[in-house]
């Protein structure tokens, strides 16, 4: 695997406990990646020729103010976006080349997102807004089960409008997980919580990592929140500047802000 | 421009396809007004100038003969204005290129002076000359469905003798402005083989004796006479001249269909709107409740700028304006060309000088406030929310709706829905009204349609059931005068004939208590198979040996039941006195009429046997030959083959179909699209942010489509029944609107009518889908992610 030699030195910095065993598998490989708005008569550059690889199983922090391009990159990874020019491939398979209907099924079989502002259906409860996604997955858990990885397991029979933001976070957190995805990717999942609920949601998304061992990456713009990482990206005007591996992952009750 | 109308301005081009579809139906509504109001405006206003400018009679009367001085003695009569007295009789006609005979009514008109009364219109040629013995005008109708012209000779048979009659003009008269054959009532006339003659007084009267005599007068009242008492004084000058009662214009018959249609114009004019106007009421208050919704920021920051609360609520209100304004544009002159349509139409059963369609401001601006209030009514919830609106509150969002399980769920039924069928399922019952609204406007779409076409299935029902049900004679004849009862030999003797059976016509005045008719009592054969005692239903009675048979519609005008005495006065015997006992009632659809036993009404007229006419049966092919001959022989007055009867009520009904059908589909489509695309537009509007986020989690288009349009396809399923349902109902009232003395209107609804029904309703919900096709594919994945509803 090349994944090794794209960051030769950063992979011996990474101290014990280490947290999977390499080499590793790279899920994403970015290549000269670009992304250009035309917003009016005025052209953003939201990504400049970003090369990346992500790896199996790593739980990544991408930082960056807002307007660097870290939601336009995750937009593109998550297959609701597509570049002005350069590659993405999944797994070996070219996101770039794919159409409106492959992109929705890459969505569905390997995406989970978690979205700001969670993005419930409202109409339905806890249980029936996870199940609105496994019925449409080919292999998932069941919603309880996803329910009770994220502490609701007692809420499951509840409206959107009973909960509290935390908890309909976590409910977003278990709808994107029931499914077995492949990678699960968190847009600023604290930006509308409290300090509190904020760490509850960090607490669950940080679980999912660990146990079922899913390719995560959750932009923030608070880089305390990137202690909990494998690995910490930081973008800054549509450039990678920082690609750094924690030497061990900070414990969600270590964090605070 | 104020910076609140430019808002409304370019609010309305963003929301331009709600509003096209909310004016369509207001349209639609200002349309029904106009046309129908202008058809009958125009016919009411063409049938009074014409009454008027004509000289139409107030009184009319018949009799056997009475010397011509006695019309000063008429005139003398207190109340009475003028007096025209004429020769009238009944003629049968030999027509080029027609097999079979026609017959007509003969009127002679004064040679040598201007008619006082029923003033006769030349439209084409001249008058007939005095002193010339063959010169005929014939009514218009009769001329063009028999394509004569002036030159045309016709021979026909006036008492009993050949006569050669030459045309010299054709024209109409107030009295025959629908030109009403042998008693019939209806519409459904059949002009080919019924006309209206005029011929000079001094040339038709020596045909029928009548030399300085008459055998029907006509009368104008003076203002402010009393019609009743000039009628009575007026019977006890004419009974010792074997007079028949005089009548009013109530009872003539050609003012009586035109009353009758009239009538039925009203009740349709009524109707059609109130069903446009209550549902584009509902759609404007449906878009506007929710337009307020998106837009209470906005509101807000107005309001923080200081503007009043009433300036809101009228901004809010020119959306609803906008939309009559727009339905003003579109329906006004669609209603007027409809309404130029319908009244073509008349044209072919109504003869008047002129019958110029014309749209009377007055009608349009009716039209428009009844469309502007139907709009204002439905602002009215969303302008009053605006108004009321706390500044604070606005600026921030709405607090989230609260759900909750479906009923059903809440009864223990849970686990039988999907999510996406949940989702739908308690949207609409989060917002019970308006959910139940919606399926209101499909139902109504779906009625609307079956109520306005449905008359057509009753129309062949009635034709079907007349003409191969109860009248199953190939032909009918019927006799100059009454002719002994040996002319059933005479009738076997024609060459095809296969079976006879006679009847006879006696007309009557009926009477019971002050309330009275005038009809033909028809004695039938008992064992008679050619024509029939047949009900509404289809059902077919013998008829009783002795009393007398009524149907509904007279005995209920009469107010006698199966056991009361009627009083019957033969018209034909100088108003000789007759009581017979009614013993039963036949719910029959056309005419108010009597039947009895033959033998019995013989009996109790006291001519001995006699018969009027013959209902015949043909061999195969023999229709021809069979009329060849009853042509020639000088007792028989009309031959009517069925079939062509047939052929003529079910063309003419097949015409009057296709206008009518593609209107009335087409507003019902109009009203069910309205509703399901501003139903859609709305639920994408409440739910595309949660549609979206679905679209990211991997829903393809079809699966959020499928949710979007669920809610439409409840509303459908739910609207589609209750529709028909509806439209059965709207055909009870429409029948109940259309039922008379004269014929009963039953409802009888065919599966192809429903059939068509469901198919607009699924066509358009399709329209709809189309419509909003572009807005799903557009849904913006992205921006629903970076935003708090």
């Amino acid at each position: 695997m090349t994944a090794t030699l794209a960051l030769p030195s950063v992979a011996p910095l990474r101290a014990a406990p280490p947290p999977r065993e390499a080499p590793r598998r790279a899920v994403y490989d970015v290549r000269a990646l670009s992304k250009i708005y035309r917003m009016g008569e005025v052209e953003v550059h939201a990504l400049r020729s970003v090369d990346l690889e992500l790896y199996q199983g790593d739980l990544v922090v991408l930082l960056g103010a807002s307007g660097s391009g870290k939601s336009t990159l995750l937009n593109i990874l998550g297959g609701l976006d597509t570049p002005t020019s350069g590659t993405v491939r999944f797994a070996g398979r070219d996101l770039t080349a794919a159409d409106d209907r492959a992109l929705t099924r890459f969505r569905r079989e390997s995406v989970g997102f978690v979205f700001q502002f969670y993005n419930l259906i409202p109409s339905l409860t806890a249980r029936e807004n996870v199940a609105l996604v496994t019925e449409i997955s080919r292999n998932p858990m069941q919603p309880e089960e996803a329910l009770a990885m994220v502490g609701l397991a007692d809420r499951a029979d509840h409206f959107p409008a009973q909960m509290s933001g935390g908890e309909q976070q976590r409910v977003a957190i278990a709808r994107a997980i029931a499914k077995r995805p492949e990678v699960l990717l968190c847009d600023e999942p604290t930006g509308a919580l409290d300090y509190e609920t904020g760490k509850l949601v960090l607490n669950a998304i940080a679980t999912v990592n660990r146990e079922l061992g899913t390719t995560t990456i959750v932009i923030t713009h608070n880089a305390v929140i990137a202690a909990m990482a494998d690995r910490v990206l930081r973008i800054s005007s549509g450039h990678i500047v920082e690609d750094r591996r924690n030497a061990s992952r900070a414990s969600i009750e270590e964090l605070s802000w | 421009m104020r910076a609140l109308n430019r808002k409304l301005l370019r609010d309305l081009r963003h929301l331009r396809g709600q509003m096209l579809s909310i004016g369509g139906v207001v349209a639609c509504g200002v349309a029904a007004v106009v046309a129908m109001g202008s058809t009958l405006q125009t016919i009411d206003h063409a049938r009074a100038s014409y009454y008027e400018h004509a000289r139409f009679a107030d009184v009319f009367a018949t009799l056997k003969r009475a010397p011509e001085p006695l019309a000063s003695r008429i005139a003398e009569i207190s109340g009475v204005a003028a007096v025209e007295t004429r020769v009238t009789a009944a003629v049968l006609l030999d027509v080029p290129g027609l097999a079979e005979p026609a017959t007509g009514w003969i009127v002679s008109v004064p040679t040598d002076r201007e008619q006082t009364l029923n003033r006769v219109h030349v439209r084409r040629g001249r008058w007939p000359a005095p002193g010339v013995g063959n010169e005929v005008l014939v009514g218009e109708r009769f001329a063009e469905a028999n394509a004569l012209t002036i030159g045309t000779r016709l021979s026909a048979v006036i008492n009993g003798r050949w006569q050669r009659l030459t045309i010299v003009g054709v024209a109409m008269s107030p009295e025959f402005v629908h030109e009403v054959g042998g008693g019939g009532t209806t519409m459904f006339s059949d002009s080919r083989h019924f006309g209206v003659l005029w011929m000079g007084r001094d040339a038709l009267g020596p045909l029928y004796g009548m030399d300085g005599a008459f055998n029907d007068v006509a009368l104008s009242l003076s203002p402010g006479a009393n019609e009743q008492s000039v009628i009575e004084r007026l019977d006890a000058l004419l009974v010792r001249y074997g007079g028949g009662r005089a009548y009013g214009r109530d009872d003539q018959p050609s003012n009586v269909v035109l009353t009758n249609e009239v009538k039925q114009l009203r009740a349709f004019g009524i109707v059609m709107p109130a069903v446009f106007l209550f549902v584009a009421a509902f759609l404007v208050s449906i878009v506007l409740s929710r337009l307020v919704a998106t837009q209470r920021g906005e509101i807000a920051t107005l309001k923080a700028f200081g503007y009043h609360d009433h300036d809101i609520a009228m901004h809010f209100m020119g959306y609803a304006l906008a939309a009559v304004l727009l339905g003003a544009v579109l329906g006004v002159p669609f209603g007027a060309w409809v309404g130029s349509k319908f009244t073509a139409l008349y044209v072919a059963y109504f003869s008047f000088p002129e019958l110029t369609h014309h749209t009377s401001v007055g009608l349009v601006a009716l039209s428009l406030t009844v469309a502007a209030a139907s709009a204002v009514i439905g602002a009215l919830a969303a302008a009053r929310a605006a108004a009321a609106l706390p500044p604070a509150e606005g600026m921030r969002p709405p607090s989230p709706l609260v759900y909750r399980p479906l009923l059903l769920e809440r009864l223990g039924f849970t686990g039988v829905f999907t999510p996406t069928i949940r989702m739908v399922l308690r949207s609409m019952e989060r917002r019970p009204w308006r959910a139940a609204a919606s399926i209101v406007g499909v139902a109504l779409a779906v009625g609307t349609f079956v109520g306005g076409t449905f008359a057509f299935d009753v129309a062949m029902y009635m034709g079907d059931l007349q003409f191969r049900v109860i009248e199953r004679a190939d032909l009918s004849v019927s006799f100059i005068q009454p002719l002994p009862a040996r002319a059933f030999h005479d009738m076997s003797a024609v060459p095809g004939v296969s079976r006879v059976e006679m009847y006879r016509s006696v007309p009557v005045r009926l009477s019971a208590g002050h309330r009275f008719r005038q009809i033909a009592i028809t004695g039938l054969e008992r064992e008679g198979t050619l024509r029939r005692l047949v009900d509404a239903d289809g059902r077919t009675y013998a008829i009783p040996p002795a009393g007398l048979v009524l149907t509904k519609a007279l005995a209920s005008v009469l107010r006698v039941a199966p056991g009361d005495t009627v009083r019957m006065e033969l018209l034909e015997r100088g108003g000789e006195e007759r009581r017979v006992v009614v013993t039963a009632l036949l719910d029959e659809l056309l005419g108010t009429a009597g039947y009895m036993e033959i033998g019995e009404l013989n009996r109790l007229v006291g001519e001995g046997p006699v018969v009027s006419g013959a209902y015949v049966a043909l061999e195969p092919g023999a229709e021809s030959r069979a009329l060849g001959v009853l042509r020639r022989l000088p007792s028989v007055a009309g031959a009517t083959p069925r079939r062509a009867m047939l052929e003529s009520f079910e063309e003419q009904i097949t015409s009057m179909i296709t206008l009518t059908t593609t209107v009335v589909a087409l507003l019902a489509s109009i009203m069910a699209i309205g509703v399901l695309y501003n139903g859609a537009r709305i639920a994408l509007s409440e739910r595309g942010r949660d549609l979206a986020s679905l679209r990211v989690l991997g829903f393809t288009k079809r699966e959020v489509a499928g949710m979007l349009f669920g809610e439409q396809a409840v509303v459908n399923v739910l609207g589609t029944p209750l529709g028909l349902l509806m439209g059965v109902g709207l055909a009870f009232l429409i029948a109940s609107a259309f039922d008379s003395e004269l014929y009963r209107f039953p409802v009888i609804v065919t599966p192809r009518t429903y059939l068509w029904g469901v198919v607009m309703v699924v066509v358009a919900g399709l329209g709809a889908g189309i419509a909003m096709r572009r807005r799903i594919n557009a849904l913006n994945l992205v921006e629903v992610l970076k935003t708090r509803e």
